[in-house]
């Protein structure tokens, strides 16, 4: 009776927090060619959350992004995306609709479109080649596409080629156009990679404002850059979750000081 | 939404503008010149050059073709001519029944060389091919049926870059193969000649050829309108975008083997028209049509006339053509494919964007010049960080 009693409140305890999840991954496993890039990894997000993801190359970060994004199918385990999508069935433009947004670790935009352009095919609208193909532009669409641009600081390059762009500029173009499409969740591979140190602090602040309406999970390498969002951090080491909590109990933690310093 | 004009001409700028003007004026005055003008006259435009322009003609709408898919969608597709080769089969297959009795077994069905293969019974695939209405819809179906299904297992695969260019080449290969066997019912190696009429009008006729011309030229405009509003649409953008970074358009939630699939499935059927045309101006279609070396050569006129342009693919086809027909009567005809590959390969190293494509870009080049000398002169202070 007392066991009984004990694996109900266990169950409830479970089915609570998996009530109050935005992603919830669970026992993934992704394996290639024998190597475990994902081993037995859960984790889950909540609604509004940011979370900040560290960890060593290697342990699997860019992989747990492209098996929530369905690039990469999971072995074994469960994806479940605002409690009833298994986003284990589905393909990038069935999750990309379902409002999961994805941010390249290289900063990839239309190179020979134009800033504004950019942006309008990322906002949300119907995605149906024969919509596309009568589509007109409305006086609606360009005033969000020049909001959005004043978010990412692009108002001035509005005409510029995408090609063209600098680095961090591509970055903040990249986001801008995850904005565009205004998704729930939005996976973000390490945006301060060659940015200088100004532009890391700016695209911190920029983070944080996306984060005021949208879920984040953010995928860095800089430290200093995970300390100035100041939120829950994750740490994946060889395929699942070393440590978990703020920066200061991950950074202190002794497993993770380990793991990035070498035993 | 925004009032505004159709979205088949609002996709017309000048340029596009300019480019039907001159092409409507070709299409008139060549027949014009060589109808109306006596033969005497230094302005005669004789039979002979009619049906070159009209093989020209024929050509640019193939380039047109396939500057569609590999000009805005980046599909390098190496097969193209056997999309062409369909078209002009199907045109081919109305031209033969329209032979009748006047063949040389004088067979009211059968054409000359199912007899003389020993066939008593028409194929059911021939079935249907004496009315024009019938072999029209062949022209854009089997080709369009063909490239959905090709498309939807390559596409449906993520088959793309080099790996669908080589897979093209298989394609039209097979089909080369095929139809050059002569239990295949297309009448093998010879293919299929010896036309007499089109519509009840003989095929020969100058008025007919004139016409024929005409025609080809008017067929060119509709393509050229046509894939001139798909390329300023929102989806043309979307081809963009697939072409400059495939995985970003899918992870925006754009579905990419559609958009692939139907430009590409529009791009044969626009090659089949081109081939049906060719067919009753020059006279005879057969299996070397299916050549790689044909598609390969096509791809060539896009990249000098400048991928992505449109036009340029037509001025590419013509200019490539016109030197080519130069050349092989000279006495440097034995040197035309070095001279093809050596263009190819001029044009990859020093104008890689075409001819057009260069010009555009020079002409842009130019405009930012000066608009920056201009802003130069009113420059405000940057607002400071």
């Amino acid at each position: 009776m007392k066991i009984q009693e004990r694996l109900e409140q266990k169950e409830n305890e479970a089915m609570e927090a998996f009530e109050r999840t935005l992603l919830f991954v669970e026992g993934v496993t992704v394996s290639f060619d024998g190597f475990r890039a994902l081993n037995n990894l859960s984790i889950s997000v909540e609604p509004g959350e940011m979370r900040a993801i560290i960890g060593p190359n290697g342990a699997g970060k860019t992989t747990m992004m492209d098996v929530i994004t369905g690039k990469t199918r999971p072995d074994k385990g469960t994806v479940i995306f605002d409690r009833k999508y298994d986003l284990a069935r589905l393909d990038e433009t069935e999750i990309a609709l379902l409002g999961i947004g994805r941010k390249f670790q290289k900063p990839t935009v239309f190179d020979s479109h134009t800033v504004f352009d950019n942006i309008e095919l990322a906002l949300k609208a119907d995605r149906r080649a024969r919509k596309t193909l009568v589509w007109r532009e409305t006086a609606d669409e360009e005033r969000r596409v020049e909001e959005i641009l004043k978010v990412v600081r692009l108002s001035a390059m509005r005409d510029r080629l995408g090609g063209s762009l600098s680095h961090g500029q591509k970055q903040w173009l990249e986001i801008g156009m995850l904005l565009a499409q205004d998704p729930k969740l939005l996976l973000v591979d390490e945006p301060a990679a060659g940015m200088t140190d100004a532009e890391t602090r700016q695209t911190a602040e920029l983070l944080k404002e996306i984060n005021q309406e949208h879920t984040v999970i953010v995928v860095e390498h800089d430290m200093a850059f995970v300390r100035d969002l100041g939120v829950k951090v994750t740490c994946l080491h060889e395929g699942s979750v070393l440590a978990e909590g703020t920066i200061d109990q991950v950074s202190t933690n002794e497993r993770v000081v380990e793991v990035y310093l070498g035993r | 939404m925004r009032p505004g004009p159709h979205f088949l001409i609002r996709s017309l700028d000048r340029g596009a503008i300019a480019f039907l003007a001159v092409t409507a004026a070709i299409a008139v005055a060549v027949p014009l010149l060589n109808l109306a003008v006596p033969s005497s006259s230094a302005f005669h435009v004789s039979t002979y050059l009619v049906a070159l322009f009209g093989k020209y003609a024929c050509y640019a709408l193939l380039a047109l073709s396939i500057d569609l898919i590999w000009g805005y969608c980046g599909i390098l597709s190496l097969g193209h001519g056997a999309f062409f080769a369909l078209g002009g089969y199907a045109m081919g297959m109305y031209l033969m029944r329209q032979i009748g009795t006047r063949g040389v077994y004088a067979n009211p069905i059968l054409p000359d060389f199912m007899v003389f293969l020993n066939w008593h019974e028409l194929p059911v695939y021939w079935y249907g091919f004496q009315h024009f209405a019938y072999a029209a819809l062949m022209i854009l179906l089997v080709p369009g049926v063909l490239a959905f299904v090709f498309g939807w297992f390559a596409f449906r695969s993520r088959v793309t870059g080099v790996y669908l260019s080589i897979i093209t080449q298989a394609l039209t290969y097979a089909l080369m193969l095929g139809f050059f066997r002569n239990n295949f019912g297309f009448g093998g190696n010879n293919g299929l000649t010896d036309f007499k009429d089109i519509l009840g009008f003989d095929v020969l006729a100058e008025t007919t050829r004139a016409a024929l011309f005409s025609i080809t030229c008017v067929a060119l405009m509709i393509g050229f309108v046509i894939c001139r509003a798909i390329v300023t649409s929102k989806f043309g953008k979307v081809l963009v975008a697939i072409r400059d970074a495939e995985a970003r358009t899918r992870f925006l939630g754009y579905r990419v083997e559609s958009y692939k699939l139907f430009v590409f499935t529009l791009s044969a059927c626009i090659a089949g028209v081109a081939g049906a045309l060719y067919v009753p101006q020059i006279g005879i279609i057969n299996p070397s049509e299916f050549a790689p070396a044909n598609s390969i050569e096509a791809v060539i006129w896009v990249a000098v006339g400048g991928r992505g342009t449109l036009a340029g693919a037509v001025i590419g086809a013509v200019v490539v053509n016109y030197a080519k027909t130069f050349f092989t009567s000279g006495i440097l005809a034995p040197y035309w494919l070095y001279m093809l590959g050596g263009l190819f390969i001029a044009v990859t190293l020093l104008l890689p964007r075409g001819i057009v494509g260069s010009l555009h870009h020079w002409s842009a080049l130019r405009r930012d010049r000066a608009s920056a000398a201009a802003e130069e002169g009113v420059a405000e202070p940057l607002p400071a960080e």
